[in-house]
């Protein structure tokens, strides 16, 4: 099996985009190949964590290695892991939500990977998320009454597409629409170690960089500017520079925070 | 015989304006029978109205007014639920 080279680690400015958006999504990212074998371990019911072999070798990947060596660690511990069936036909969709309950730690995250072994067009029911909700302070389903937020967006893709999720991310699965089953595997993971500089660091304070924090979600409205403030300051802990500042105005250096 | 039935309008706007952007939405219809699909997560790109005041100039009645946020030392930067949340209703006729 081959090492996880610096190649395969995130780059600064797709880190800085997974802290402003709290998601990175890769469509077709794993081999067609092994896509089949996932998927014919799903349909036959041994699509899990502990039963097959095939979803194993997908987090073997040196590519999905490097990436989660990216956002938890040399050390990533196996939190928990899920096989989420929507059947055909299925006319609800899942009321929005975050994993778990609210997260007491300041800025470090788990990582949920949510893999498709299989085409997921817009009609089969890709799980639908909210960019940009990871970092506000809701508890599981106390965002239940939400049904449409504009920004939302659906993880359509082709077979062996894979998004890598922060844990308080708002999301939900949708309606399948099609004669056939929609299968997302899950894998949830946290980090054994500091989650600092973990990354390609290389340019992590160049303009290039800094300019993916002056993005704003339009749902965020009046709340941008807080936004932004807890950006930079996930900005210094992942990127392990306590001082560097992508806020806007240079606000954390103005408050000398 | 016709009776009243009540259907709830969400708008959450960008700001405490009244006029500001629509920013997430979700309907409750009361009119609208058990087995009816209620509106769904996701099943909708774009607002109903572009504001509360756009809303209420189509007939809704506004029933909630968010109180505005109050803002504490320590969590000067913290976000939550969606602060500018509008409560609408119409009541509508069904056969009774």
């Amino acid at each position: 099996m081959a090492e996880v080279t610096r190649e395969d680690l995130l780059t600064a400015k797709q880190m800085a985009q997974f802290c402003v958006d709290g998601y990175l999504a890769f469509d077709a990212f794993v081999p067609e190949e092994l896509n089949k074998a996932v998927y014919a371990e799903q349909v036959a019911g041994n699509g899990y964590w502990d039963k097959g072999t095939a979803i194993r070798e997908v987090f073997d990947l040196p590519k999905v290695k490097g990436i989660l060596q990216s956002l938890v660690g040399l050390y990533p511990i196996y939190d928990h892991s899920a096989l989420h069936i929507v059947g055909p036909h299925h006319r609800d969709g899942q009321i929005y939500h975050a994993d778990s309950i609210i997260d007491a730690r300041p800025y470090a995250f788990d990582i949920q990977a949510m893999y498709f072994s299989h085409d997921v067009p817009k009609e089969s029911g890709p799980t639908l998320i909210l960019p940009g909700s990871h970092l506000r302070r809701t508890s599981n389903l106390s965002i239940g009454r939400y049904k449409n937020i504009v920004g939302q967006k659906q993880l359509i893709g082709k077979a062996g597409t894979i998004a890598f999720l922060h844990q308080a991310i708002w999301h939900c699965a949708q309606p399948n629409q099609t004669d056939n089953t929609r299968y997302m595997f899950k894998l949830r993971l946290r980090a054994g170690q500091e989650q600092r500089g973990l990354f390609n660091t290389d340019g992590y304070n160049d303009p290039e960089v800094r300019r993916v924090f002056n993005a704003h979600h339009p749902w965020h409205g009046e709340e941008s500017r807080a936004e932004n403030v807890m950006r930079a300051k996930l900005w210094r802990y992942v990127s392990g520079d306590d001082r560097v500042d992508v806020s806007f105005e240079g606000v954390l250096t103005r408050m000398h925070i | 015989m016709s009776k009243l039935r009540q259907q709830i309008l969400i708008l959450h706007l960008s700001n405490p304006e009244l006029s500001s952007n629509t920013i997430a939405w979700a309907l409750y219809d009361g009119a609208a029978p058990a087995d009816k699909l209620q509106m769904q997560t996701g099943d909708e790109d774009t607002p109903p109205y572009k504001s509360v005041l756009d809303a209420m100039r189509d007939g809704w009645f506004v029933i909630q007014i968010p109180p505005l946020p109050v803002y504490r030392h320590g969590e000067d930067h913290e976000t939550a639920h969606l602060p500018y949340e509008y409560v609408l209703e119409r009541k509508v006729e069904v056969d009774g």
